[in-house]
């Protein structure tokens, strides 16, 4: 609790510090972290809680994304309209998927749902008068009926707002009577059954839970540039987000939240700031920073203590 | 209060049980013997819904609960224990008796409430932990009990469901002789309470429990009754020739 | 609807699917028999292209070019499979997609550092650049008519070896029952780098093939590898025969969906509507087709594992 307090208490007063320095660029920044942060989260709940390995994820951040940019190109920038609609398609599109996923298992379940995903991201590519191969460029930021979210400070506090939300929701779920049975499942699926739960729905309902928060921050994500990338939807993007998961502690409730950070502070470090004696032996070391990625991701997996299996039944929050 | 009638299981050309029919009437302990591989693991399989049964009938309290889901099958008062041990081995014994007992108190979809604050839940299981002789370690990960403390976690878990029947498979399964009479002593201590289908290849556990026993050879029942009679049928010392029956 | 219409893109069909069943048979072999998931097939797919491209460059000649990529390319799976993935059977499938995650993007960065981000040239042998007319009048490019032939010889190569030689039946063996083969005393480890290593010659061969037709680019493999697991998922995982009737209905349904599909909808709907629903519904045919088979065959339609 304490630690909570503390972290929102610092990523409270940054953006002031920032704005002090005239330095709004990384208020923007941040704003991006914090949004990836609420995407990895969602994924956390399902493969780290919930140990479903979904490679799918992308596809309910993208869905959430396109939903939010559809419905400012038609006119309507509500938020308080288009995010919920976000969360509701996302939701919708999680329940399809998972109902037809959760009745295969281990390798056939992964590829289901990439495929899946996949097939999502066809459909949002193939819609030409939004953007197609393109991305669609929204007219600005969804309205909330004070002041402006256009206004960068304003918006990261929004972001803020909702991250802490999530993690505090995420808290809440994890210590409950569902968050019990989804760790039992994790831990003995064939017993949780035996003693009496009907484990297809409770995984089903963890699937759409956790699809429905990646499309609250595939809303936030088009207004963060005003702008949606089919890549968003990519499995390329899923696998991102695994990464951060991986990277920042599977099963924990931080572990968004700090992969997020790491993974897109990298990059940035990376692309910025040119390190001297670096350059001098590759030139455009700067362009191959998914290299580094790379590199990092397959040193932490394959030297994980006790492999991944050990951080991955990592029991619930203390 | 338990009632199978021809069932049968068929894997390809692979018969693991034949035309099987038996009942269990309420408060006995009725006992499944037979050599290895009859078919008493399959049919406690499909007794408790994780195998499908394609022929036969299966009816608990009157209900017909063939093609009932695993699930609901507890729901209705029907629990099962393994032979192979089959707890959550990261959680405390504690917690283990704490979710089967969630599992019969309520709906799980609850996403708010701290579990912890349910006081009535964990109360239960703690007193099911001093009725397997778990009392005191209720801390302890499932996963550092000894085996013998394993097996009785085991079957705390299917009685934490309460039960009106409750089918164990092998409880004394890897038992030295200490373990087994602890074991024997909770089963005796449980059926005041529940009916039991207890499967066991320990002949003396079996001729002290029984009140009824049912021969299984090859998936098809070769003798039911009193275990007086079973002791003396003629086909149930042929199947097992070459095993000692205790006298 | 005209018949040659029909009988190119039939064709087509057929050439596409017979260079996915390249890349599924390596794929299903490895998931059957290491019960292993390998995002990183489809990086030795674009590997085997960009060697052949180069070596194509290199040596002035398509048909040496060829073998040097295959044997290129088998080496690099080799090394990859001694040196990493070995150490992946057996651990938990997460584990696996990570770390095969983690490859790719090694991969598509170390290609982009040798070769540029450019697509590279790769072009159809110029004797085999011109049409060839069927029987029936009909032009065909003699090209993908090449690719035809060299498939069927391939999968006919590839069914000989599983079926009728030793190795086949090790491998077959070791798809359905893994427990068995070692206890049969077959050596392994060497039989898991062999079959690593032809799986990454037969991507070598669809990507080279393949490569005059597509871009070689980067993230070329990404794009192929999905529908190589569509392939599996509908054949049945390990099972080779499983990946050959997958990769000729995900073939030839992909590649009609794509030419009839839009020529469909706008028999009956608005222009603009077939114009975009027609691609649209195009490009997930081949899921929803993934969907109907695991509806009534979860296992897909001929699983190596009983």
């Amino acid at each position: 609790m304490i630690r909570a307090i503390a972290v929102f208490g610092v990523l409270g007063i940054f953006p002031l510090a920032m704005q002090a320095m005239d330095a709004m660029f990384y208020v923007s920044l941040a704003s991006r972290i914090l949004i990836y942060a609420i995407a990895a989260t969602s994924l956390n709940l399902v493969l780290g809680y919930g140990g479903m390995v979904s490679f799918g994820h992308a596809a309910f951040f993208g869905a959430g994304a396109f939903v939010v940019g559809i419905m400012a190109v038609e006119g309507v920038r509500s938020a308080w309209i288009a995010w919920p609609a976000a969360v509701a398609v996302a939701a919708l599109a999680a329940f399809v998927i998972g109902a037809l996923s959760l009745r295969t298992r281990g390798v056939y379940f992964i590829m289901i749902t990439l495929a899946f995903a996949q097939m999502i991201y066809y459909i949002c590519v193939s819609l030409k008068t939004y953007g197609g191969d393109d991305g669609l460029s929204l007219p600005g930021r969804s309205t909330i009926g004070i002041g402006t979210l256009g206004d960068d400070l304003l918006w990261y506090y929004v972001v803020l707002a909702i991250l802490a939300l999530v993690l505090y929701g995420l808290h809440r779920l994890v210590h409950s009577r569902f968050g019990r049975v989804i760790a039992a499942i994790r831990e003995n699926e064939a017993r949780a059954e035996a003693i009496g739960f009907p484990v297809y729905r409770y995984k089903l309902a963890c699937f759409v839970i956790a699809g429905a928060v990646g499309g609250l921050a595939g809303a936030l994500i088009a207004n963060q540039s005003s702008y949606v990338s089919p890549s968003l939807l990519h499995w390329i993007q899923s696998g991102t987000l695994m990464i951060m998961v991986i990277l920042g502690g599977v099963g924990t409730l931080w572990g968004g939240v700090i992969g997020a950070a790491v993974l897109l502070g990298l990059e940035h470090l990376i692309a910025d700031y040119r390190i001297g004696w670096l350059a001098a032996l590759a030139p455009n070391y700067q362009d191959h920073g998914a290299l580094a990625v790379g590199i990092v991701l397959l040193a932490i997996v394959m030297l994980a203590p006790e492999g991944l299996a050990g951080l991955f039944s990592r029991t619930r929050e203390k | 209060m338990l009632e199978l009638r021809a069932v049968s299981k068929r894997y390809g050309g692979v018969v693991a049980t034949d035309d099987v029919t038996l009942d269990v009437v309420r408060g006995e302990v009725h006992a499944l013997i037979g050599p290895n591989g009859a078919g008493k693991t399959t049919l406690i399989g499909q007794i408790s819904g994780v195998l499908a049964t394609e022929i036969g009938r299966i009816l608990f309290n009157g209900a017909d609960i063939t093609h009932l889901p695993a699930h609901a099958r507890v729901a209705a008062g029907l629990a099962r224990s393994y032979q192979i041990t089959s707890i959550f081995r990261r959680f405390s014994v504690l917690d283990n008796l704490a979710l089967a007992v969630q599992a019969r108190s309520g709906s799980s979809f609850r996403f708010w409430r701290p579990l912890l604050t349910e006081r009535a839940l964990f109360d239960e299981a703690r007193s099911i932990a001093v009725d397997i002789g778990l009392g005191g370690r209720e801390d302890t990960p499932a996963a550092t009990l000894a085996h013998g403390e394993q097996r009785a976690l085991e079957v705390g878990l299917a009685l934490a469901t309460r039960p009106q029947l409750v089918l164990l498979d092998e409880p004394m399964a890897g038992m030295g002789p200490q373990e087994s009479r602890a074991m024997l002593a909770l089963i005796q201590h449980l059926r005041r309470r529940v009916s039991v289908l207890l499967v066991e290849h320990d002949m003396e556990a079996v001729f002290r429990l029984a009140d009824r026993i049912t021969v299984l050879v090859n998936g098809r029942v070769v003798a039911s009754g009193a275990p007086a009679a079973i002791r003396n049928d003629p086909a149930v010392r042929q199947a097992y020739l070459g095993e000692e029956i205790a006298a | 609807m005209p018949a040659t219409l029909l009988l190119e893109q039939s064709l087509n069909g057929l050439q596409f699917g017979l260079m996915l069943f390249l890349l599924a048979a390596g794929l299903t072999l490895v998931f059957g028999i290491m019960d292993m998931i390998n995002l990183a097939h489809g990086s030795l797919y674009m590997i085997g292209a960009y060697f052949m491209a180069s070596f194509t460059s290199a040596t002035g000649s398509f048909w040496l070019g060829l073998p040097l990529a295959l044997v290129a390319t088998a080496i690099v799976g080799a090394l990859l499979e001694m040196s990493l993935l070995r150490r992946l059977y057996g651990r938990d499938h997460l584990t696996q997609v990570l770390a095969t995650f983690a490859v790719i993007l090694i991969a598509n960065e170390l290609v982009r550092i040798v070769w540029g981000s450019q697509p590279v040239l790769l072009n159809a042998p110029p004797e085999l650049s011109g049409p060839v007319t069927l029987p029936g009048g009909m032009p065909y490019a003699s090209y993908r008519l090449a690719i035809i032939a060299v498939g069927a010889v391939v999968a006919l190569l590839l069914y000989l070896l599983v079926a009728k030689t030793r190795v086949g039946m090790l491998v077959r063996a070791g798809a359905s029952n893994r427990e068995m083969a070692i206890a049969m005393g077959v050596n392994i480890r060497r039989l898991f780098t062999i079959v690593f290593a032809l799986g990454a010659a037969l991507c070598a061969l669809a990507g080279a093939m393949l490569g005059p037709i597509f871009a070689v680019q980067v993230g070329m493999g990404e794009n192929i590898l999905i529908l190589a697991f569509v392939v599996i998922v509908i054949g049945g995982i390990g099972s080779v025969r499983g990946a050959f009737v997958g990769a000729l209905l995900v073939g030839i349904v992909d590649t009609s969906g794509r030419a009839f599909l839009p020529l469909f909808f706008s028999t009956f709907l608005p222009p603009q509507f077939a114009s975009a629903a027609g691609p649209a519904v195009a490009s997930i045919l081949i899921y929803l087709l993934m969907a109907v088979v695991l509806y009534f065959r979860p296992q897909g339609l001929f699983p190596a594992r009983g």
